[in-house]
């Protein structure tokens, strides 16, 4: 078990070091540099301004080079400028006093992620921050769907072929059907805006980053819920209905155990098992409803900084956004598979 | 002129929709009077849901079809009229010229055009990618996917490595990298096309050599035939001239892909190809321990013989109906790029870019972005149930 976790921890970080270079390649492309340069200084920017622009903040070093300064094994980038020194661990132009003091490497692996070109602000701050309101609705996303998809998967996993199981498969299929941004629209559109009347909900969520209440941080949650649960109350049911037909609930029926508590003594804490490995597994489409949904609200969390940063070409903000993605990902999957074995004591990881 | 009650509405859109009921009613007739010669396509016509969800989806191909024959638009998707800037459902023009249609069925969006024909053109979009995207993304996944599950080893670790590295991006991340400009400027999606659209061309032609290997008299011409066609097409699909991939001269070019198009196209073929090659993956390690497998090698049959035409037949099942999940993820992804602005020119009728440009102004006017809400919701959830249907009547024999 030690040993799978740690070869599962070497492919985690093996895959997280390729997808940061990819994104860097891909945001260190010369027409990416140029629009950042052209962001930062005037959109009326010569070439050659525009190239000494770049050439003055060493944005124009061999990509590998610039790849390990950025994780923090290669020095930092210094240059001589005409009042001083300026370098990639310092702000602005110093002295050289100055810039002795500073230390030579600041990558990620100093704990410095650098600085947001957007923002104006220092990344790890800002992530930390905009991470902990998404947090927030993921919270309250996970309180409403997985209550919600598993009772909807039981109830039309009881009994196969019913009326109830027809009907609440049906809603889960036609829940899968429906991305956020349709979801969302309709029930803005129904809820919260003045045509229709009813005005129940607020449209959009701003408020909530500070002071959430039902009204206002309702119909966001519900989006994303709705989206996710369909997929696993469909998993809930298929497993339900595999166990119900099981032979040990056959036995439980034939000795008299009422219905009820065949299905939540017997059928229950096994029909589980599989849905719990779904639920993991979900974060990270839970991930791209996010982003869809702050957008939609706008609600400044962590996938509005997402946009924020692709849509600006803020290089650092954005690895620091794809490598907490990934991480969320491969860490989904890792307690997915081993809370799986754990669950099932049939399965032993050798 | 008066506006029209609601009842006309629903009265003039059914009769815009002429031609597609008549498509409708002609193939469900016709194929319920063949269903059992049709194989497993008659079969869906003895599962309610799936036949509801079959109908959904047709309705849009046929709409997309139509459309683009200019049998349904009222108007032209993109030309504004002035007076006519977010007027509600069945607003009469001002001064309709003559023989333009006198009014706007679902009203106008904030640039005075009309809604109603936006959303028939934008089922063009759709109709046009997301099933040909899918294909490729399905060329691609078994490609990859038969000789990861059938050797296993390296090769499969190796495979299995890149598409997990693929997966662990979010989509949306990857797309806003894509689909920028300024990535379209460096000639990165071009490239990706480059490879990407080689996997067919691989694929049919070991497809077409392992099944005819033993006769080599009838198997050469064959390969030359279909493999010249298929590589022209290739060639034309990816070069472009101005383009960073521009390798045949503009009179040989059989066709231009807008460069929007084109990207849109690569990456979501390039989203969509990891999973094809999981569940391919795992579908061939399944099959491969069967018996019929052990007795084609027994026979001495060479392993590509063996993948293509004794283990990928016999993975059909699973693989039409993710197809048709597939396709429906693909539109949801389509519309995810429309909604971000990404790929597709800004005023292009595709629904994700029309909900998105309608969501502004949704507290106040509520009729701009529902129709093309409702219709991606209508079609993803056809194909959905159509997947259901099919999975349904797949387990019955």
């Amino acid at each position: 078990m030690g040993l799978f976790i740690l070869r599962r921890t070497g492919v985690m970080i093996l895959t997280a070091l390729c997808l940061t270079f990819v994104v860097f390649f891909m945001t260190n492309l010369y027409p990416n540099l140029e629009k950042l340069a052209k962001t930062q200084g005037n959109f009326r920017m010569s070439d050659e301004a525009v190239a000494s622009f770049l050439e003055s903040n060493g944005y124009l070093q061999p990509v590998a080079i610039k790849y390990a300064q950025w994780l923090g094994v290669a020095p930092g980038w210094v240059r001589e400028a005409d009042d001083g020194l300026r370098g990639r661990c310092v702000r602005g132009t110093v002295s050289a006093e100055e810039m002795a003091d500073a230390p030579r490497f600041c990558g990620i692996l100093q704990g410095n992620w650098g600085y947001s070109t957007v923002f104006k602000d220092d990344v790890g701050s800002l992530v930390s921050l905009r991470l902990g309101l998404t947090g927030k609705l993921m919270f309250f996303v996970l309180i409403l769907m997985v209550p919600m998809a598993l009772i909807v998967g039981v109830l039309a996993g009881m009994r196969e072929g019913s009326v109830t199981d027809r009907s609440l498969s049906t809603f889960s299929i036609a829940t899968t059907a429906t991305p956020e941004y349709v979801s969302g629209v309709i029930f803005i559109a129904v809820f919260a805006s003045s045509a229709v009347g009813l005005r129940w909900f607020k449209g959009t969520a701003t408020a909530a980053m500070e002071n959430a209440t039902f009204e206002n941080f309702f119909l966001p949650v519900l989006t994303i819920s709705l989206y996710g649960m369909g997929y696993i109350a469909r998993m809930t049911r298929a497993s339900m209905t595999e166990v119900m037909t099981a032979q040990y609930i056959r036995t439980a029926r034939l000795k008299g155990v009422s219905f009820p508590n065949i299905v939540m003594k017997h059928a229950l804490r096994n029909a589980l098992i599989a849905p719990f490995t779904v639920i993991m597994l979900q974060f990270p489409w839970l991930l791209n409803g996010v982003v869809i949904v702050e957008t939609l609200f706008n609600y400044k969390g962590f996938g509005w900084l997402l946009v924020q940063a692709a849509g600006n070409n803020d290089i650092e903000l954005l690895l620091a956004v794809s490598v907490v993605s990934v991480i969320v990902v491969l860490v989904t999957q890792l307690i997915s598979d081993i809370g799986y074995v754990f669950l099932n004591p049939r399965i032993r990881i050798s | 002129m008066e506006p029209l009650t609601w009842a006309d509405i629903i009265g003039r859109m059914f009769w815009q929709f002429m031609p597609v009921w008549i498509a409708l009613i002609v193939l469900f007739a016709v194929s319920a009077a063949f269903k059992r010669k049709l194989g497993l396509y008659g079969k869906l016509y003895d599962s309610p849901i799936g036949l509801i969800g079959f109908g959904l989806v047709m309705f849009w191909v046929f709409t997309g079809i139509f459309g683009q024959l200019d049998l349904i638009m009222t108007h032209d998707p993109l030309s504004q009229v002035s007076g006519m800037k977010n007027e509600p459902p069945g607003t009469a023009m001002r001064n309709p010229g003559e023989g333009e249609y006198a009014y706007y069925l679902l009203g106008g969006d904030n640039l005075a055009r009309d809604v109603f024909s936006r959303m028939v053109d934008g089922a063009w979009v759709v109709v046009q990618i997301a099933p040909l995207a899918t294909l490729f993304a399905f060329m691609v996944g078994i490609t990859l996917g038969l000789p990861a599950g059938y050797y296993g080893g390296k090769l499969d670790t190796l495979l299995s490595f890149l598409a997990n590295l693929i997966l662990a991006f979010p989509v949306i991340l990857l797309f806003y990298l894509l689909v920028t400009p300024e990535i379209v400027e460096t000639g990165v999606p071009n490239y990706m096309a480059t490879v990407l659209f080689i996997f067919p061309i691989i694929f049919v032609g070991v497809l077409l050599n392992s099944r005819y290997y033993t006769q080599p008299k009838f198997r050469t011409p064959l390969l030359i035939g279909v493999l010249g066609v298929m590589l022209w097409i290739y060639l034309s699909l990816i070069s472009e001239v101005g383009s960073p991939v521009s390798v045949l001269p503009g009179i040989v070019d059989l066709f231009d892909i807008p460069g929007g198009i084109l990207v849109v196209f690569v990456s979501v073929v390039f989203v969509n190809s990891p999973t094809v090659f999981r569940i391919v993956r795992g579908l061939a390690m399944d099959i491969k321990t069967r018996d019929y497998v052990a007795a084609a090698q027994t026979r001495g049959e060479g392993p590509w013989y063996i993948m293509l035409w004794e283990i990928l037949p016999n993975a059909r099942g699973p693989l039409i109906v993710d197809f048709c999940l597939r396709i429906g993820y693909t539109t949801i992804l389509l519309g995810t790029l429309g909604f971000f602005g990404l790929g597709l020119p800004p005023e292009s009728p595709d629904w994700g870019s029309t909900i998105n440009e309608g969501r502004k102004l949704l507290s106040i006017y509520l009729h701009p972005a529902l129709p093309p809400a409702f219709a991606l919701l209508s079609l993803v959830l056809g194909l959905n149930l159509l997947a259901d249907g099919l999975r349904e009547e797949s387990l019955k024999d």
